[in-house]
């Protein structure tokens, strides 16, 4: 087919799309106006293009009239352009010869003016007829695939989607920070709502981790750099030295038990600082991989290299190496899913409840290992002044839903609320009082979960706390911390001394989420949450192709919801695994090599970093699949040398053209005497 | 400024209000006395008028902020310089007449209007102070801690900051747990306690109107100072010092074991710190606990004492 | 027995909004109701309806029950509540609100020398342009309780005897600069 002059035939159709367009455009007249123009040989106006009649419209016109342009005056672009691309091709013709006019975004939606609407309808179809002329046959690139998938986090949401696509046959690198997977999880006792202990239901996927063929685990390593785009990343990850040889270990603790600190003197962040470990330790009893790992900080022979090593001496497999040192690994996959959780929110900024002022406040988190067999106690409920409470009070929504702190529901701490005042019942009989504002218990078995506390006589008092303070108004107050409260059910104030107070934090972007995701290329939200394509029919999938993210880092979500999170991120993944290709939208600038000069003008400017300078040859060269086509370095070529599919010169001075027909010309000089 | 320099040439205008040339006049005596042992200029913002405080507030916002703006308009007749404003209801009445014009084109244009029927100058930037700001800022803790002449005598104090010299505005001090009253007390040799109430309302006008609710407000200040043995307690506002000061015998009526603690101005106890002579701070205004008062004050006939 | 119903008609429908806009005051629909104000609040153990209830009547627009409680009165403008409001709402501001349009409607409950006191001091303040303590307290213990007067006596002596109360009527000197006289000459 001859690309432009002589015999190119125009199909142009005027869509009135129901009311949205036809109220306020006379599409008829539109049709009709396109008649006039050189090249159409076919106008039409039709109620929904975008259906089954209306395409074949297109469909038949083509080849009945042989048609090679068509013109569709609709919607957006983003809509139906993919639709109108499908008919053509249908119907025999280069999918990319056809050209959407926006006359509902651009036109009907925004103006009320009829006529004047009418008229710029009439004056876009006209710029999208010349334009048209100009189209040219194209094909869209592949690109092939890597059926290899990197998961960032080991946490549940990580380890689900880790092992769901091992399970499909892909092999999967799991990258984890800590020095053990498991994440925030592993730290819980009993789950909502079915009191399922934690690290019963976690570890079993935590050994499926360790021990899957297609799963490559590195913990205690990050990613430190991702380049390429999707299906073609390429990433390297820092694995930070244990100084314990990994296939040595077998977790038989003797280094621990014989390193020269003869007590722990190092705040045991697994047991949120409310206990001590030594240099040299094993995170948890559960750890995966059952691998001790040496704090550089902490450690006497690391920081001085002074040390009689008696960890060395104690390992019967020689595994303690003090001269290992930071490896980078490079390895190549096809997608990418970030599920790299949360962090709770700092009671500390919320002084009024006097976290780390009173000793005897402590946070949600804080209270999951206190109650917990494993726990820095042992499970037994004793306090930091060494007492056991007979009053507990649990704040709710402390840090969350409050504009000075962060504006959102985390979701989850109603419902953590409700089984920690369980737990702590359970193990202490004591008075229990609950302020809360609103109960949120939306999920399965959580209304009946909230019954089944309610009925356990423990209190539930609608009001949030204002203060919780140690000054005592009279002797039934000494010595407690007085919670002040308005109780809004029964309409009092009260002032409620308990012995121990515990915080419902809310949850919130890790503190390093904006370093994280920049690495990744992904956006965010105000609130600082990785951002997905779409909050309703797109939760996993990001901007960026081929980068998924799962579970809290997306927002604040519970266990089962992070789950589906991860299966649905991992779903994604395979599916580009198992397509194995990726059609790239031919809208991609190229530069003509024999034109350029090698003035580099181009490079810098690409927000795509698309763009490289090769040395050997001294030209621009730009990756077509890195390419977003926005055509910046088109136009900021200096000797023109750069040209772009879908908008070449031509179309777009024809487009101009068609835009401004109805001028009238420019007026003659006059003549002088 | 940090450099001890107040931000224009003529110094600070010095903002009364109705307390401190009535029943807070010592707090004026000692304001006065301390910033010229610090060399520090203060002038009285002349034909100054009642800011309004909170009660105009509660009739007629329109006018409250016109009365509050009428003083800011005259600083800037004076010269510009910053509005040193001892009363912590007057502070924030003043700040919030500047933050509200910010803020409310309404306010704005209601208080330009009315400036220009009024024939005054419209308003331009002007920084209302506290002094227990200015002395943390401008001064410095360091700079106090060296111009010490006098040796405290006297027993722990107990730093009460009042309302709305912390909230809402949280220049003057944070809102929570504010501590610069008590690192400034601490730096002159002057022990302080810890004082969880230091915030808490002391009744303000309602000691006049509904007398048992104030009073008590009061009085449990008074008891949890007492509680954690302080011996005295330092105040920043003229009403907070009327309120703790002259309803203790009232207060004694219902809990005896209520000890007798003098309320005293922060610029009463660094005036004495600094040497300043005891007639020139006001302390014999003090009603309740008034012969310690005296005992402290004065040694060798009111001569500073070289440390 | 006195029926407690509340029927729509009871409601003014925009007097919320009304409210809302007046400064300070444009955060109050974003309550939710937590009730922080009420527990932080130094009064609000003496109040009828806790602040958090006047804030959900004036969403509702029942001005009449908001405007004839005593709490609006308690208010001691101590700022407690604006501060611990996780949705930044000026409780305080809102307070002065519903007082202004108490004074300015005559509601206001018996027996209470609060608004009274408000009523002198603007009285004194807008002629003279200052407030005279002395006097003030005077003139609103002769309105509400003359016998109050007796109550104050010690107190009285002991600001005399220090020479904390003068006797005298302030003013200033520039009188015709006050707002309520400017606004007689001026275009306002």
């Amino acid at each position: 087919m001859s690309e432009s002059n002589g015999s190119v035939r125009i199909g142009v159709y005027v869509c009135h799309c129901g009311f949205n367009i036809a109220s306020v455009i006379d599409v008829e007249a539109a049709a009709r106006s396109a008649l006039a123009l050189p090249g159409v040989v076919v106008a039409r106006e039709y109620k929904y293009m975008c259906s089954e009649p209306g395409q074949t419209l297109i469909e038949q016109d083509i080849r009945e009239h042989k048609l090679n342009r068509i013109v569709v005056a609709a919607c957006s672009p983003l809509l139906h352009e993919e639709t109108f691309r499908g008919a053509a091709e249908r119907a025999g013709i280069n999918r990319f010869y056809v050209q959407m006019v926006n006359v509902r975004e651009h036109g009907a939606w925004v103006h009320e003016d009829r006529e004047a609407a009418t008229i710029k309808a009439i004056d876009l179809i006209r710029a999208a007829v010349h334009r048209v002329r100009f189209h040219k046959s194209l094909t869209p690139k592949r690109v092939p695939i890597n059926p290899q998938v990197m998961v960032v986090g080991a946490g549940i949401a990580g380890i689900h989607a880790a092992i769901t696509i091992a399970n499909s046959g892909k092999k999967v690198f799991l990258v984890e920070r800590e020095p053990t997977i498991g994440g925030n999880m592993a730290r819980y006792d009993k789950t909502f709502p079915t009191l399922d202990c934690a690290a019963c239901i976690l570890t079993p996927k935590m050994n499926a981790v360790r021990s899957h063929p297609n799963i490559t685990l590195w913990t205690y390593s990050e990613v430190a750099e991702v380049e390429g785009y999707v299906g073609n990343y390429k990433v390297k990850v820092r694995r930070k030295p244990r100084y314990i040889k990994e296939d040595l270990c077998v977790g038989c603790l003797h280094c621990v038990d014989a390193c020269v600190f003869k007590d722990p003197k190092f705040p045991d962040t697994f047991n949120m600082g409310m206990d001590k470990r030594k240099p040299i330790y094993l995170p948890f009893a559960q750890a995966t991989p059952k691998v001790v790992v040496i704090d550089p900080e902490a450690c006497i022979q690391l920081k001085t290299g002074k040390c009689k090593q008696a960890c060395a001496a104690a390992c019967e497999r020689g595994g303690v190496s003090f001269d290992m040192t930071e490896t980078i690994e490079e390895i190549e996959v096809g997608s990418i899913i970030v599920a790299t959780g949360f962090q709770p929110f700092d009671a500390a900024k919320a002084p009024e409840y006097g976290y780390g002022i009173y000793p005897n406040v402590y946070t949600s988190m804080e209270i999951e290992r206190l109650v917990n067999a494993s726990g820095p106690t042992g499970g037994e409920v004793v306090m930091r002044d060494g007492t056991r409470p007979k009053s507990i009070g649990v704040i709710y929504c402390v840090g969350s839903r409050d504009e000075r702190h962060n504006r959102w529901c985390s979701r989850v701490c109603c419902m953590t609320a409700l089984k920690l005042s369980h737990l702590l019942k359970e193990h202490t009989q004591a008075e229990i009082y609950n302020f809360y504002i609103d109960m949120r218990a939306a999920g399965k078995g959580y209304e009946e979960f909230y019954q089944r506390i309610l009925n356990e006589r423990v209190h539930f008092i609608r009001g949030k706390v204002a203060e919780v303070c140690d000054w005592a108004l009279d002797k039934s107050e000494e010595g407690k911390l007085v919670m002040r409260v308005e109780d809004t059910l029964t309409g009092f104030v009260r002032r409620v001394p308990v012995d121990m107070v515990v915080l419902a934090v809310g949850l919130e972007p890790r503190s390093d989420a904006q370093e994280v995701r920049r690495i990744m290329n992904m956006s965010c939200s105000t609130e600082g949450f990785f951002l997905e394509k779409h909050p309703k029919l797109a939760p996993a999938p990001t901007y960026t192709d081929g980068v998924f993210i799962a579970g809290c880092c997306q927002g604040p979500k519970d266990i089962p919801d992070t789950v589906m999170q991860a299966g649905y991120a991992a779903a994604e993944a395979m599916a580009l695994a198992d397509i194995g290709h990726f059609e790239i939208e031919p809208n991609t600038a190229e530069v003509i090599a024999e034109d350029c000069s090698g003035c580099k003008s181009c490079v810098g400017l690409c927000p795509y970093h698309a763009i490289t300078f090769n040395e050997v040859k001294h030209k621009a060269e730009i990756n077509p699949v890195l390419c977003k086509g926005c055509g910046v370095c088109v136009s900021s070529c200096p000797s023109g040398s750069i040209r772009q599919d879908l908008f070449e010169d031509e179309e777009i001075y024809g487009e101009i053209e068609g835009l401004l027909a109805t001028l009238p010309a420019a007026p003659q000089p006059v003549a002088t005497a | 400024m940090a450099n001890g320099e107040p931000s224009t040439a003529t110094g600070y205008l010095y903002y009364p209000g109705c307390s401190l040339k009535g029943t807070g006049i010592a707090y004026e005596e000692s304001l006065l006395t301390l910033f010229r042992l610090l060399e520090l200029p203060v002038t009285e913002l002349t034909d100054w008028n009642c800011c309004g405080a909170t009660t105009y507030m509660s009739s007629d916002e329109r006018d409250a902020q016109l009365l509050a703006a009428r003083n800011l308009s005259l600083a800037r007749q004076a010269g510009g310089a910053d509005v040193l404003a001892p009363c912590n209801a007057c502070y924030l009445t003043l700040r919030k007449c500047v933050d509200f014009c910010k803020k409310y084109k309404s306010v704005a244009d209601d208080v330009h209007s009315y400036l220009e029927d009024a024939h005054l100058p419209t308003l331009q930037d002007v920084a209302i102070r506290h002094p227990l700001e200015v002395l943390y800022t401008d001064v410095g803790v360091e700079r106090l801690r060296a111009g010490v002449v006098r040796k405290w005598p006297g027993g722990p104090v107990a730093c009460y900051y009042g309302c709305q010299a912390v909230r809402p505005y949280t220049e003057v001090d944070r809102e929570s747990n504010p501590m610069r009253m008590d690192e400034i007390l601490n730096a002159v040799g002057v022990p302080t306690v810890p004082y969880a109430l230091k915030t808490k309302c002391c009744g303000a006008s309602h000691t006049g109107t509904i007398r048992d609710v104030g009073v008590r407000l009061s009085y449990i200040l008074l008891r949890e100072a007492a509680r954690q043995q302080a011996k005295a307690v330092a105040v920043i506002c003229p009403l907070c010092q009327f309120n703790l000061d002259l309803y203790q015998a009232e207060m004694r009526r219902s809990d005896p074991s209520l000890p007798e603690l003098p309320i005293i101005y922060l610029t009463q106890i660094l005036g004495w710190a600094l040497g300043g002579d005891p007639k020139d701070l006001g302390v014999q205004r003090c009603v309740s606990g008034a012969n310690t008062v005296r005992q402290w004050f004065t040694s060798e006939k009111g001569a500073p004492v070289h440390v | 027995m006195k029926r407690h119903i509340k029927y729509q008609v009871d409601a003014q429908a925009d007097w919320g909004a009304m409210v809302g806009e007046q400064p300070g005051c444009e955060r109050l629909f974003s309550c939710i109701q937590c009730g922080t104000c009420s527990g932080t609040c130094p009064v609000s153990i003496y109040m009828d309806l806790s602040p958090r209830r006047i804030m959900a009547l004036v969403r509702e627009g029942f001005r009449d029950d908001a405007l004839a409680s005593k709490t609006i009165w308690l208010c001691a403008s101590c700022y407690s509540c604006s501060v611990a409001c996780p949705q930044k709402i000026s409780v305080t501001d809102v307070m002065y609100a519903l007082k202004r349009e108490a004074l300015s409607k005559g509601i206001l409950p018996k027996d209470l020398a609060i608004p009274v006191l408000a009523q002198e001091f603007c009285s004194m303040v807008s002629k003279t342009g200052r407030n005279s303590e002395f006097w003030l307290v005077l003139r609103v213990a002769l309105r509400t309780n003359p016998f109050a007067l007796f109550t104050m006596l010690p107190v009285a002596w002991n600001l005399m005897r220090t020479g904390r109360l003068p006797l005298g009527r302030e003013a200033i000197v520039r009188k015709w600069e006050l707002p309520a006289r400017a606004a007689a000459k001026g275009v306002r």
